[in-house]
């Protein structure tokens, strides 16, 4: 492999805590915590994760929306935090951000024309004719009416909401794409047009995407790469098909048992509380140890590491006791708690 | 624009109030041409002329000065000095709250200390000790209310600052490569300005009676130059003898701040999107019911616990008339688990809503249908009764625990209320029974949990006491809209779970509304699929993901991503679903089938039946060479 587009290391960023005035110090919460992570030119990295595993806060780092509190990421080559420092449009024009709620990104009392000329004005210097022909063409990228460039946001369903905010993160002709959960809020007939729409555009402009989602039949369809998140830490990273054929960690397993699908076979309730951690104070070893119907002793004093399962083999995982073998869903056992 | 002017028309007394102020200012915005008396020239031979007098339509004051010119005059000053205070005002104080807001931290706190430190002074003391150190004079006086009136602006953009401050569009503008300063002026400040502009228009009138405050203690405008506070300082002496000297300048600044306040009042009412969205109208307890005719009973639901026949909701905004339920029929039995589906508009959570009458009205209108539980029609059922059927016969569980848990109870007592509600019951017990339920979803250490408040709670947990407040009096059936959209999968495979048990032991019936056919096929015996606010099929749930009928049931499923099946690429749906309030003729889907032809977009499509317990609305059922002739017309 090449040199990464993208290059991660040890990447954190801790929420508050710091030192009090009186009594000890305040304890941080870790919402991303030592990632190491590549994503390679024109690959599909798909983010699998629940609610509060870190993975809007890694999108944000990423795009600069957000500073690290350790740890580096390469652009490139580059260093992303030097490269904002020297040009604060430096970044902006290499890596774009893709918002989950369409409408709640584009400022309701903007013109479709206004929202889009932004990137092209001042990340890409155009203007007059040149801006015009820019506009035409990225309202066509996206499929939509030439028209529509004057209204306001409130007048466009969710799906073609979406699609401005894809266009407005074309126009700064970006490398890189980081879609933060873009089709959840959709239906799904419209989910389809959008997943299809970022299909084609990927293979048109030579794009890498940063797809992260909740979903995983919607990663699973787009990505080519896919990397879970539990708790802020990566705990599995593999090619797709890899991955859901044979997940290694059993907090994957535990989300595959739980995703429903139609026509499919029963779905698997996990036992007890399927809860998070309190991030105040997390366990000291795996997170997901308290949950895990595996856990040894060894889980609960030492985090695992993200290693390779078999030297050489493209599947890494955060386990002691990494599941064996194919997955398949038990089609014998109901939906249903004991 | 237009809007907005339509909106303040409406309000009678706005449009008073603005009418008052439009004359008052165009009155003295003419004063200079109009032929009056000098209004400073005194003439102690004419003093003190009473009103209606020759050549002094008021009278005169003390010095024989004509007190119309005076009056005009003084109006003309003192609306001057009032808008120009409350402009600076707006300015110096909009400006502060708004980098107060956007920059947060330390500039936060800096700025808004000193504002505070101006807070800290009585008001009117602090315009007093202002002008005492500039010394008097109408400039001084405006300076003066100008400055005590910055904290007052300061305050309310900060706060709305703040909100909008952390929007997603603010990322997006500063990732569209807008540095700090044009994100202030070209994304924040349109968004704050109709706060300024309503802060600014209830301030207004205030002002203008600081202004005139100041000049009747003598500290604003100086003689001879009147203004309305001066007059009315003057004619304070002579309040017994020729009490008009003090009357028409009193009953100008009455006039003025009174059209002032009251156009005030009308411009935030229209801009105020809160007041405009409906959030003050109190919409009725119950949904209005405006039926031609009580439709006949069904005779084929006989057995059926919950029976919907030709329900028909519109919400009448204005002149429109949205159709959100337009004909909907189906029937749940016993312990059964029936699934609605449909995308976002199909009017499937209308539907629901309408059951027990809980659309809001205005604007929901049930115009038709029969809505039977256990035979009984409750659209024909006075106002109490249905109360009393509302979490005790038939209950609700919603998608978002956390706006539905009441956030300053504790679980516990809110459980208690929903119990005693229902069940003659001492506080105690119900507290017991409450505990009880707690237990059956499955929380652990129920007694603890009970004494918690919903935001100590995760979601999971809160939905969990959401199935445990639809539970408390036993519901014959329980009407679940979306109960697990807001959950992980993790979480939603529990709280699926925890259905189906329940429903096992205590053979109460589901309706599941959901957008999702993987939750649908894992807990719906039948399901409905809807569109554009009609049934388009409905059967059971395992033959119609396997030989979906209706196309439109066909195409929705497969734009669903399967897992495990990467190579099954979603196939989407080309176009958008027809407006409500503009559904066209025939099949609402016919504009995005590929095989739709002439037929579909005639008159009206009706629900057939295709098997023995499966019906759908197409005029080319998928899989069936002829529809049946003798079809179920609902």
């Amino acid at each position: 492999m090449s040199t990464p587009l993208l290059d991660i290391r040890g990447l954190t960023r801790t929420f508050g805590g710091g030192r009090r005035w009186f009594g000890p110090d305040r304890a941080g919460v870790h919402a991303v915590q030592g990632i190491n992570l590549d994503v390679a030119r024109g690959d599909t990295l798909g983010i699998v994760g629940e609610s509060g595993c870190g993975k809007s806060t890694l999108a944000r780092l990423l795009v600069g929306l957000d500073t690290p509190s350790g740890g580096t990421i390469h652009y490139a080559g580059d260093d992303l935090q030097q490269l904002r420092a020297q040009d604060r449009h430096a970044l902006a024009r290499r890596i774009q951000y893709v918002f989950q709620d369409p409408l709640s990104s584009l400022n309701p009392r903007k013109r479709i024309r206004d929202i889009l000329a932004a990137p092209l004005r001042y990340l890409r210097g155009l203007e007059g004719q040149a801006l015009e022909y820019r506009l035409g063409e990225l309202m066509e990228v996206v499929n939509l009416r030439p028209e529509f460039i004057a209204r306001y946001p409130h007048e466009f369903s969710g799906g073609q909401a979406q699609r401005i905010g894809i266009a407005r993160a074309l126009a700064a002709d970006p490398e890189l794409l980081v879609l933060d959960e873009p089709v959840s809020a959709l239906d799904v007939s419209i989910q389809a047009q959008v997943l299809q729409l970022l299909r084609r555009l990927k293979a048109e402009f030579d794009l890498t995407y940063l797809f992260i989602s909740h979903d995983l039949s919607v990663v699973e369809t787009i990505s080519n790469r896919i990397a879970v998140m539990y708790f802020g830490r990566l705990i599995e990273q593999a090619p797709t098909r890899q991955l859901f054929h044979a997940p290694a960690h059993p907090y994957t397993r535990v989300l595959l048992d739980s995703a429903p699908i139609p026509g499919g076979p029963p779905i698997k309730a996990e036992e007890g509380e399927a809860e998070l951690p309190d991030p105040l104070s997390p366990p000291p070893g795996c997170a997901f140890a308290p949950r895990c119907p595996r856990a040894q002793d060894d889980c609960r004093h030492t985090v695992p590491p993200l290693d390779n399962l078999v030297a050489g083999k493209d599947h890494l995982a955060a386990c002691f006791h990494p599941i064996e073998g194919p997955w398949q869903r038990i089609a014998t056992q109901s939906a249903q708690e004991r | 624009m237009m809007t907005f002017i339509t909106l303040i028309a409406r309000n009678r007394l706005a449009a008073f109030g603005g009418v008052m102020l439009l004359l008052i200012v165009l009155l003295v915005l003419i004063t200079p041409w109009l032929p009056l008396a000098d209004p400073n020239i005194t003439e102690t031979a004419n003093r003190l002329m009473p009103p209606l007098s020759d050549g002094h339509p008021l009278g005169t004051d003390a010095l024989g000065r004509d007190i119309l010119s005076r009056l005009l005059w003084g109006t003309r000053i003192s609306l001057a000095v009032g808008v120009a205070a409350s402009l600076v005002a707006a300015l110096i104080g909009s400006m502060i709250g708004i980098v107060a807001g956007y920059f947060g931290g330390r500039t936060d706190n800096t700025l808004m200390r000193g504002i505070d430190m101006l807070m800290a002074f009585p008001y009117i003391l602090l315009a007093l000790a202002i002008v005492a150190v500039l010394g008097p004079g109408l400039m001084n006086a405006l300076y003066a209310i100008a400055i005590v009136n910055i904290p007052f602006f300061a305050r309310n953009i900060r706060g709305v600052t703040v909100g909008i401050a952390h929007r997603e569009f603010i990322d997006a503008a500063r990732l569209s490569g807008k540095g700090n300063l044009r994100i202030l002026a070209s994304e924040i400040l349109p968004n704050v300005l109709p706060v300024i502009v309503i802060t600014m228009s209830t301030t207004v009138g205030w002002m203008i009676l600081e202004t005139a405050g100041l000049s009747f203690l003598g500290l604003g405008a100086q003689p001879p130059q009147a203004d309305l506070g001066s007059m009315l300082g003057e004619g304070r002496k002579m309040m017994l003898n020729a009490p008009h000297v003090a009357t028409v300048p009193g009953l100008m600044i009455f006039l003025v701040v009174m059209s002032i306040n009251l156009l005030g009042d009308g411009i935030r009412d229209a801009l105020d999107p809160r007041l405009k969205s409906g959030a003050l109208s109190r919409p009725a307890p119950f949904t209005r019911i405006r039926r031609r005719h009580k439709p006949l009973p069904d005779p084929t639901n006989d057995d059926a616990l919950l029976s919907v026949e030709n329900l028909q909701t519109d919400f009448e905004v204005g002149h429109d008339t949205y159709q959100a339920v337009n004909g909907v029929s189906f029937a749940i039995q016993p312990n059964e688990c029936l699934g609605l589906v449909g995308e976002s508009g199909s009017g499937k959570s209308v539907t629901a809503l309408s059951l027990l009458g809980l659309v809001a009205s205005p604007p929901g209108v049930i115009t038709d249908g029969r809505v039977a539980l256990a035979g009984r029609d409750l659209l024909d059922l006075p106002h109490g009764d249905i109360r009393r059927l509302r979490g005790r016969d038939v209950s609700y569980v919603f998608q978002d625990p956390l706006a539905t848990l009441h956030p300053l109870f504790r679980v516990g007592d809110q459980l208690v209320e929903a119990i005693r509600q229902h069940q003659p019951m001492s506080r105690a017990d119900a507290r017991t029974r409450a505990v009880s339920l707690l237990g059956q979803v499955r929380i652990p250490n129920p007694a603890h949990r009970a004494e918690q408040y919903p935001h100590e709670l995760s979601g999971g947990m809160r939905q969990r006491v959401g199935i445990a407040m639809a539970l408390a009096n036993d519901p014959q059936l329980i009407i679940a809209d979306e109960p697990t959209t807001a959950l992980d999968v993790t979480v939603q495979a529990q709280i699926l779970a925890l259905i189906q048990n329940l429903r096992r032991e205590k053979g109460t019936a589901v309706l599941f509304i959901t957008h999702d056919f993987g939750v649908v096929s894992q807990i719906c015996d039948r399901v409905a699929v809807m569109y554009a606010g009609r049934i388009v099929e409905i059967g059971p749930t395992k033959t119609i993901l396997e030989t979906p009928r209706h196309p439109y049931t066909r195409r929705l499923i497969d734009c669903v991503p399967r897992l495990g099946e990467p190579d099954n690429e979603p196939v989407a749906i080309p176009g958008l679903p027809p407006a409500a309030d503009a559904l066209p003729e025939g099949c609402a889907f016919a504009e995005r089938c590929d095989l739709a032809e002439d037929a579909c977009r005639q008159g009206n499509i009706e629900l057939i039946a295709t098997d023995t317990d499966r019906q759908v609305r197409c005029i080319k059922p998928l899989g069936i060479p002829t529809p049946s002739p003798q079809g179920v017309t609902r």
